[in-house]
Order: C-alpha cells, then sequence, then structure tokens
C-alpha cells in the first residue's frame, strides 16, 4: 500500500528562546538546512548568519524529512522549527604544538589567557608566576614571591592584574606589564587557596575586590589596592572547593561539607544554602562564565572598538551581560564526588533544577559553553560528557581518554571542546559531529592545565613534566 | 661549719656596703685579666690542664652566641615540597607514579639491536648438561635423544604437543610459570603481573625459544594494570623485564621492569 506522504507542511520558526518569527510557513519537506538558513536571515532582517534548527529536540543536518517522522505527522499541526543562533565567527581546532616553553622548575599547576587572549600567565610548584610573550613564544617574567606552589592564578576583567594564591595561604597581584608585584601580600587565610574570583567588570570597573577561597572553610573578599580583608564569608564546615562571583551581585561557594552556598557580595549575607549533593562538590560553572571572564570586550567581534572611558566600558559589560542573561537568569552548575551533577537557578530557587547522572566516577570539572547552551563535564570515568544547560538532558558522551580526563575548555565559538587528561594528551572534541577532532600528543606526563584563549587563536597548556605548551591552528 | 644563712641574715637586717655592686663590678671587670695572667704565667701540667679548660669554655661560649643569633634571624627553612600538584588534586590520595615510559621509538631500536641496559649485565652461562636431563629410552634404554628441561620454562596458550614419539624436548608441567612478581625500580612497587613471552635466554638462542627462564633472562610481561601510558596517550601492555632470582630454585619468578 503506498502511503501517500504530504510535499508541505506547515512550519514556524521559533527561537530557542520561545520567540515567534512571525505566521506559519508552508515549507516542503525537502527543504534542506541551508535553505532553511536563507529563509531564517530574512525573517529576522539578519545577513548570513548560521543557525542550527531543531525539530522535536532532533537537529536538522540535511533536510526537513530526515528529521521528521513523516509517518506520525498530523497534516493539520504547525510543526515548529527551532533555531539557534551560531557564533557569527569561526574558531579553527588547533591541530600543532608550536611551541613547548621550558621555563618551569616544577608542575605547572595553572594555564590563564588574560581577557583579550594577548597574554599569558601560568603558575607552578616551583613558586613562580610566570607572563610569557605570546608573539614570540618566549618568556616574558618570572614572579617570585610566594613561598609555596602556586596554586590557582586569576586575570581581573580589565586585565591589568594578575591575582596568584598559593598553598602558604598567600595572595599576591602582578601586574602584566611589567612583573612587579602589586600592593601588599594578601595573608589572612590559614591554609592553602582552592579558587580565585574577580568582581566583575559591569560591578565595578576599577577591578578592586577579589574573593579567595581556601582550603580552612572560609571565603574572604579582598581589597586589592590596600590588601586587606573587607569580608570574610564563613559558614561551611569544610574545605571550599570553589568560589564564583556572579554578575547579579552573589557569590557562589562550593564546599566538601555537600553544600553550595550562595551569598551577598556587598554585605556578605548568607542568602541561601543549596543542598542535595551526596558527597564533596568539587566545581562550579556559571552560565555567565565566559561573558564575566571577558568584561566589556569580546575578544573576537570587538577587537577594534577600544575606549579608554571607564564608564562607557562599564555600560558595555552590562549591555554584553545582560544579552547573554536577559533570557533567563544565571544558572549554576555544580560537579561532585557523588558522580552527578546538579542545574542550579541560584538566584531564584534553593531547588535544582536538575540532577544530572550517568558518570561512573567522580567530577573534577565542569564548563558552560560561551553561548551557554551546553555544559560539558570532565570526569575520573575517563569520559566527557555533554548536556544541555537549558534542561540538563543528556546529550552524549566522549569517550577516547585511557585516564582521567582533568579539565576542560571551550572554544569561544561553543562549535568545539578541548579536554584534558592524565593519560597526557589533549584532545578536540566537535561538537557538531560530538566526534574526535584531533589527539594532540606531546606532553611527557599527565596534563594539570589547559585554557583556550578567549579569542580562540591559542591553546595553552601546562602539566607535571614542567614545559608550557602552546597549540595553534 | 656555719651554721644558718648568717651572711643572708646579716644583709637583710644591715643592708650591703655601700660600694657593694661598684666593687663587684670592678672585680668582674678584672676577672678576665686575672684569667689571662694566670694562663701566661702557668708553666708545665697546670698550664696544660688550665689551657684545656679556657679553650672549651671558649668554645661552648661561641656556640652560645651562634644559637642566640641564629634564634634572632627570622628564618624560613620550610621546604618547599617536590611533585607539585593541582588544587583538585591535593585533597585525593594520588599515589605517586612514575614517568610516563620512555618513547616507543628507542625501545624499537634496543629490539633491533638486542641489546638492553639491563640490571644484571652479566650472567652466569648456563650449561646444557645442567638444563637438560637425558632421558633414555627404548627396550634396552640404549636411546638416549630425549632431553627433559630441569630449569622454569614459560610454554604459551597456544602451544600444542607434539606426539610423544618424536617429542625432543619435555617441559615438566611443575616448572611451568605463567606469572612473575615485576618490580618497577621507579615507583619501588612489586606488581604481580602475567608473562606474555620470552624475549632472550641470554644463554642460548635454544633455551629462547624453549622459553626457558633463568637467572638473566629477559621477559616480557603485560603491564596494562600499571594504567602506563606512551607519549600519544595509548596504554602500555607490553614491556620488557630481566630475572633477577634463580626460579628454579626459588619457586617463583621476580624480575625488574626494564624501564
Amino acid at each position: 500500500m503506498e502511503i501517500d506522504l504530504p510535499s508541505c507542511v506547515q512550519a514556524r520558526l521559533k527561537s530557542d528562546a520561545g520567540e515567534d518569527t512571525g505566521s506559519p510557513l508552508d515549507l516542503p519537506l525537502n527543504i534542506t538546512r541551508d535553505q532553511l538558513q536563507l529563509i531564517c536571515n530574512a525573517l529576522l532582517q539578519e545577513e548570513d548568519k548560521p543557525f542550527l534548527f531543531f525539530v522535536k529536540d532532533v537537529e536538522i543536518t540535511n533536510t526537513l524529512k530526515d528529521a521528521l517522522d513523516i509517518t506520525k505527522l498530523n497534516a493539520e499541526e504547525v510543526v515548529e522549527i527551532i533555531y539557534q543562533q551560531q557564533a557569527v565567527f569561526r574558531v579553527r581546532p588547533v591541530t600543532r604544538c608550536t611551541s613547548s616553553i621550558p621555563g618551569h622548575a616544577e608542575a605547572v599547576i595553572s594555564a590563564h589567557f588574560s581577557p583579550s587572549g594577548k597574554q599569558l600567565a601560568s603558575g607552578s610548584g616551583d613558586t613562580t608566576v610566570r607572563f610569557w610573550d605570546l608573539h614570540t613564544q618566549t618568556p616574558l617574567y618570572v614572579c617570585k614571591g610566594h613561598s609555596n606552589w602556586v596554586l590557582c592564578i586569576s586575570w581581573s576583567p580589565d586585565g591589568f592584574k594578575l591575582a596568584s594564591g598559593c598553598k602558604q595561604g598567600r595572595i599576591i597581584i602582578w601586574d602584566p606589564n611589567t612583573g612587579n608585584q602589586i600592593g601588599k601580600t594578601m595573608i589572612g587565610h590559614k591554609q592553602w587557596i582552592t579558587a580565585l574570583s574577580w568582581e566583575p567588570y559591569h560591578k565595578n570597573p576599577e577591578c578592586r575586590k577579589l574573593a579567595s577561597s581556601s582550603k580552612d572553610g572560609d571565603v574572604r573578599i579582598w581589597d586589592t589596592v590596600t590588601g586587606l580583608t573587607v569580608l570574610s564569608l564563613t559558614g561551611h564546615s569544610k574545605a571550599v572547593t570553589s568560589v564564583k562571583w556572579g554578575g547579579n551581585g552573589l557569590i557562589y561557594t562550593s564546599s566538601q561539607d555537600r553544600t553550595i552556598k550562595v551569598w551577598r557580595a556587598a554585605d556578605g549575607v548568607l542568602c541561601r544554602n543549596l543542598e542535595g549533593h551526596a558527597h564533596w562538590v568539587n566545581t562550579l560553572a556559571l552560565s555567565t562564565d565566559y561573558v564575566l571572564r571577558t568584561g566589556p570586550f569580546h575578544p573576537v567581534t570587538d577587537q577594534q572598538a577600544y575606549d579608554s572611558d571607564k564608564n562607557i566600558l562599564q555600560q558595555r559589560a552590562l549591555e554584553r551581560y545582560e544579552s547573554v542573561c536577559g533570557k533567563c537568569e544565571e544558572r549554576l552548575v555544580s560537579g561532585s564526588d557523588d558522580f552527578t551533577l546538579f542545574l542550579w537557578l541560584p538566584e531564584k530557587e534553593k531547588r535544582p533544577l536538575a540532577r544530572m547522572t550517568g558518570h561512573q566516577q567522580l567530577i573534577n570539572d565542569v564548563k558552560f559553553s560561551p553561548d551557554t547552551r551546553l555544559i560539558a563535564s570532565a570526569s575520573f570515568d575517563k569520559s566527557v560528557r555533554l548536556w544541555e544547560a537549558a534542561t540538563g538532558k543528556f546529550i552524549t558522551t566522549l569517550r577516547g581518554h585511557v585516564q582521567a580526563v582533568y579539565m576542560v575548555a571551550w572554544s569561544a565559538d561553543s562549535r568545539l571542546l578541548l579536554s584534558s587528561s592524565a593519560d597526557s594528551t589533549l584532545k578536540v572534541w566537535n561538537i557538531k559531529t560530538k566526534k574526535l577532532e584531533l589527539d594532540l600528543p606531546g606532553h611527557a606526563d599527565e596534563v594539570y592545565a589547559v585554557d583556550w584563549s578567549p579569542d580562540g587563536a591559542c591553546v595553552a597548556s601546562g602539566g607535571k613534566d614542567k614545559v608550557l605548551k602552546l597549540w595553534q591552528h | 661549719m656555719p651554721q644558718n644563712e648568717y651572711i643572708e641574715r646579716h644583709q637583710k637586717l644591715y643592708g650591703r656596703r655601700l660600694d657593694y655592686e661598684e666593687r663587684k663590678r670592678k672585680r668582674e671587670a678584672r676577672e678576665p685579666h686575672k684569667r689571662a695572667e694566670k694562663a701566661r704565667k702557668l708553666r708545665g701540667i697546670k698550664a696544660k690542664i688550665y689551657n684545656k679548660e679556657r679553650r672549651n669554655e671558649k668554645i661552648q661560649m661561641k656556640k652560645k652566641i651562634k644559637a642566640h643569633e641564629e634564634k634572632n634571624v627570622k628564618q624560613n627553612t620550610e621546604k618547599v615540597a617536590e611533585g607539585a600538584l593541582p588544587v583538585y588534586l591535593l585533597d585525593r590520595d594520588v599515589q605517586s607514579r612514575a614517568k610516563v615510559l620512555s618513547n616507543m621509538i628507542k625501545q624499537k631500536r634496543k629490539e633491533k639491536a638486542g641489546k638492553w641496559d639491563v640490571p644484571i649485565p652479566k650472567v652466569r652461562a648456563q650449561a646444557d648438561g645442567e638444563v637438560f636431563k637425558v632421558l633414555k629410552s627404548g627396550k634396552t634404554k640404549r636411546k638416549a635423544w630425549k632431553r627433559m628441561v630441569t630449569k622454569v620454562t614459560f610454554v604459551g596458550e597456544n602451544f600444542t604437543r607434539k606426539p610423544p614419539k618424536f617429542e625432543r624436548f619435555i617441559r615438566p608441567m611443575a616448572l611451568r610459570f605463567k606469572k612473575a612478581h615485576v618490580t618497577h625500580p621507579e615507583l619501588k612497587a612489586t606488581f604481580c603481573l602475567p608473562i606474555i613471552g620470552v624475549k632472550k635466554n641470554p644463554s642460548s638462542q635454544m633455551y629462547t625459544s624453549l622459553g626457558v627462564i633463568t637467572k638473566g633472562t629477559v621477559l616480557e610481561v603485560n603491564i596494562s594494570e600499571l594504567g602506563l601510558v606512551t607519549q600519544a596517550g595509548k596504554v602500555v601492555w607490553g614491556k620488557y623485564a630481566q630475572v633477577t632470582n634463580n626460579p628454579e630454585n626459588d619457586g617463583c619468578i621476580n624480575a625488574v621492569l626494564l624501564v
């Protein structure tokens, strides 16, 4: 028996935030993705913007017919095609190691690019912080000041300061342009520093305040100019593992006492106590991490638009923040030793939005993609998992590492993912095909730190073999 | 014998001479001069004894001065520990793992040359008479072409016997081994690992093909459970190890991994 297939279908284009583009259209079933893209661009009066299309959570990769189950289709029904705008620019996958720079005398524990992606700093077990010249790929400054392992470093969102915390609980601010220490060494924590987080640029363009979390269970907010503690947030009964300064004046901290606490940054009042995890909470990620990190400029699209007026810059940072955050509030995702992730709306609710299960070992790192649509989690079970950021739905598992995965990093256009592992390799994953794009061997031992520069041009990685490696296309 | 503390009592009642403090200070100030003069004037055995005493005193004094000086200076002698770890591994019991094993190219090159830098470079040659026992056969036991291996052997999984009539070498079941205790020299840890094969018995090529394991033999062992990786991020599974004991005497095989 022959089924009389319709050749056309009523369809309506909707954005992923739920906005309609207009009245339903009659679309032929064999319409391709490129044609849909043209229609979408015309309807939105945009020019050549790349989109992804979904029908009932199935991505249209070739034609509408392939993605749609025609036999179940009701002729009367209006099919909703959801479009997601992709980044206009593309980041090319890193393919080769352009240089491996020795210098550190001990394992490289942290490596971070500045918000503009033009500078690079790394902290190491040899108690120094080093700045690297990205143009010549050579060492620039060696900053000595700490007396124990430099565990974490963090660039201020304006890119004029770098904070580093050591195993003795000291925090030092460095000037990346001269390599000298700014101000006093900040002493207060009784045990090692686990994380550092600067105040967002749109809250204060001076970049004065810094939050630090420590193994001793305290979170301190420092005034980096005077070098004194402004507030001390005590409440966690065990080591604090991570601290994030949100864009709406809230500070999120995760701890080994199984809770995540939400504090008001202005006066240090505990707003909310998020419970749910059954073991240590290891890591936190905000949906706005990328925009908070890069501050007023988008490192790729705003390269020319330089301005020195701080008020204008602050305004721009706020605009950028709101454009990311406008659709929905800041979302928080936490990864834990109980092998699960929780998705929270920490500004509103105490209850988790979703519980994401599937990992078979503890989760070490979790990151939101810069476009806030996906979550990637790295686990000691040798896999990286992808989740939908809106609902917490499981998308896929990326397998390939033969040992624990330590860190993940997204490219700026959210099309590629990088993971570093104890098996001494980095791997680049293609998010579109959900496959391994490239394998980057080269390190002689475990890779502890990896960072993809915010403009996507370069990747830096460091590990137990004491060299810092730079990777490019 | 003085009765009671009469001096102290007197001092308490009437006080000291008015110039007591000054006299005391002067006497103390004169003391080194007096002692120096004494040291100069003494002769003979007394001088020797006195000078030795003075020397010891001076040593003690200098030591004391040095100790005080050290106390005054703040020292941060706290050594920075080696083997730095990132924050996320600090609270976890990470056992120290040896470096990723040397690269494969080097190993391949060595394999071609058939030479390794081994822990036991010189091995006593095993004579045929020691390794093989002659078994006599035939009705009158005059045929003597059959041999029994008297050392430990490794026999592969897929070995099938020849018909007994043509079997020249017998490898007794009781002396067959499948596992070896392999020590990783950098980790200083020993693992019981399955043997993959006998790479080289230095005594003779024939022993190698028979799988005879004596002291100094290079074995190939399966180290996949150690979780070592190559630089390309692949799990290493076969590595060579050299036997360090006499397995036929001990009843076990001990070996050192060749890194």
